[in-house]
């Protein structure tokens, strides 16, 4: 009895999750099948598909002809690059301090805490970042969001178990704070500066609405801009527009799912590649945070 | 003890707490220095807006500057609120939050519990690690997929086209708004939520599945009477933190996903300073509205805070 009641809880666990894991799945599996598939054959499929219909890699070769997706990317490499070492580097640089037992770390420790309670919203940073003659320039998209209270309270966290005698005869022997971070700390935190990159850099890389807000540039734009404008906002510029007309075959609306599948892919690949590797330092983050100061 | 010598006490321990500051100042100089650049960031870009949320009590104009620009007292504020729209903001908003609340919150923690559950160890690791993945996806490109699955040809509709019902563009439709958010959030969420709950479970001392064995508890009445309570404390706290947000997530994405005919349920207080403000230039009226939604938001984390600490002794910091 106790035995059937087992096997039952067990199979329709199992179910359960294989569902789960499959709906969760499904969609971006949905996404490649039809950025590989022919126009008409895809038209003709209602419903799941079970793999791509036809072979076709037009939608690919519209995608890389289209000279937004190169100009997104190579944006997109900068601000992931630039703004996360400067993130990393800034943050660290303040957790360190934060960590230390120096008295007036409580107050800066308050000045930090004070903005995840409260913020001064939308318009006001806009205006500020205005203000300051950022508006259209590289340094809106990286300046704005330097440091996160999160991921500084992650550092924190990971700088405040480094035990002190470490550091103890570094300062005996007269070394500078600078010094002893550098040459002490830095060397200690890898695993900790391995999560932030990943934080910091995932963010960059899936970041837009910053963009939208402060740069009316294109030859500036983040990749996820091209990426909206073409999803979201359904507009297909200059040589997009005419390929996808001479598209072989079917109707235009096809031709677009076709292509907005094709860039789909092209633009989240990297975060694909790296996502076996990501996610496991993600859950590090977490588990640092859980543990909180 | 006569209170001359009590207050000449005080102010010896005034005088050495002040002492104190000054020796911890100089003495860690050096140190203190490493923290201008991340103090001035945040005193620029954090409390920067918070200085030019003032011009919420002014009619700001640009040329004339924040201190120069004419004070307006409160009337921006009345404004919204005897506006139409200030109910349909506040209801959609509150709505879609506590919709979001109700039927994503317990999800990750069934996902939690059910792959606690599994004993197969790399069946269960292949679950985990797909469940993830939409955490990790840009939300532009989340968005384009519900769009284009939720469209009048994709496979949502295909689906309700073969059960018999006609084909809608569902994000084109207010009454359906709500539980495409809904429903997709908890695609995005589920995994990544169930992160926290089994390392959660992973703390659960054995020895108490051990004695419900021995009670001759199956399976399913362990999970209820030993998991569930074992995990409890993390579930309120992380419900709590939650109540505390009720005011201030899913901007990002209701902004990808709506549009003016379905503005009705669809239309929150952030997506409505942005129009208002960015796109109508309309500053003092939209950073009031923008300052009713913080001011709401504080009251809540707050709050939320407070409730944590008594519960569990385990707050935001």
């Amino acid at each position: 009895m106790k035995r059937a009641g087992n096997y039952l809880f067990d199979t329709l666990n199992y179910l359960l999750l294989i569902f789960l894991g499959i709906a969760t799945f499904y969609p971006f599996l949905h996404v490649v099948f039809a950025s590989l598939s022919l126009p008409d054959r895809l038209n003709a499929v209602s419903g799941l598909l079970l793999g791509p219909q036809g072979f076709s890699l037009q939608g690919y070769r519209l995608t890389f002809q289209y000279p937004s997706i190169a100009t997104g990317y190579a944006n997109t490499i900068f601000y992931v690059v630039v703004g996360t070492a400067a993130n990393v580097f800034f943050t660290g640089l303040l957790a360190y301090v934060l960590a230390s037992k120096a008295y007036w770390k409580r107050l800066m420790m308050i000045v930090v805490v004070i903005t995840m309670f409260f913020d001064g919203g939308l318009i006001p940073r806009f205006l500020l970042v205005r203000s300051l003659g950022l508006l259209n320039t590289r340094l809106a998209i990286i300046l704005p969001t330097l440091i996160s209270v999160w991921n500084l309270i992650i550092m924190r966290t990971f700088f405040m178990s480094i035990p002190d005698s470490l550091e103890e005869s570094a300062r005996i022997d007269g070394a500078e704070p600078a010094a002893i971070f550098f040459r002490i700390i830095v060397p200690l935190s890898k695993p900790v500066i391995a999560v932030m990159v990943l934080y910091y850099g995932v963010a960059h890389w899936n970041s837009w609405f910053a963009a939208m807000i402060f740069l009316s540039d294109r030859r500036l734009f983040p990749l996820q801009l091209f990426l909206r404008e073409l999803l979201i906002q359904n507009q297909f510029r200059g040589d997009l527009a005419t390929g996808l007309d001479s598209y072989e075959g079917s109707s235009r609306d096809v031709n677009e799912d076709i292509l907005k599948s094709a860039f789909i892919v092209v633009s989240t690949l990297p975060i694909l590649c790296l996502y076996p590797f990501l996610q496991r330092y993600f859950i590090k983050g977490v588990m640092i945070g859980a543990l909180k100061g | 003890m006569s209170s001359t010598t009590l207050d000449r006490r005080a102010d010896q321990r005034r005088r050495d707490f002040g002492r104190m500051l000054r020796r911890d100042f100089s003495m860690y100089r050096s140190l203190y220095a490493l923290a201008i650049p991340g103090l001035a960031f945040f005193l620029i870009f954090h409390y920067g807006p918070m200085y030019g949320a003032l011009i919420a009590f002014k009619n700001f104009s640009p040329r004339l500057g924040i201190l120069g620009s004419p004070w307006a007292g409160f009337t921006h504020f009345t404004d919204f609120f005897g506006s139409y729209f200030f109910w349909r903001l506040v209801r959609n908003t509150i709505a879609l939050n506590l919709l979001n609340l109700i039927w994503g919150f317990p999800a990750p923690i069934i996902l939690a519990l059910l792959l606690n559950e599994v004993r197969h160890k790399r069946f269960k690791q292949t679950i985990q690690t797909v469940s993830y993945l939409p955490h990790f996806i840009s939300m532009v490109v989340i968005c384009g997929m519900i769009l284009e699955f939720t469209s009048s040809r994709g496979v949502v509709n295909d689906f309700l086209a073969a059960l018999g019902f006609d084909r809608i563009n569902l994000l084109s439709r207010p009454e359906y708004f709500r539980t495409v958010y809904v429903t997709t959030e908890i695609w995005q969420q589920i995994g990544w939520g169930s992160i926290i709950y089994l390392a959660a479970l992973s703390g659960i001392d054995t020895q108490l599945y051990d004695a419900a064995d021995i009670d001759g508890a199956g399976r399913f009445r362990k999970v209820i009477s030993v998991t569930l309570p074992g995990i409890a404390p993390t579930i309120v706290v992380l419900l709590i933190l939650r109540m505390g947000r009720m005011m201030s997530i899913g901007f990002e994405k209701i902004f990808l996903l709506y549009s003016p005919v379905i503005y009705e349920t669809a239309d929150v207080i952030q997506t409505f300073v942005y129009r208002k403000g960015l796109l109508e230039s309309n500053y003092s009226f939209s950073t009031a509205v923008g300052l009713f939604n913080s001011v709401a938001n504080l009251i809540l984390i707050t709050a939320a805070n407070a409730l944590s600490r008594r519960v569990n002794e385990s707050s935001l910091w």
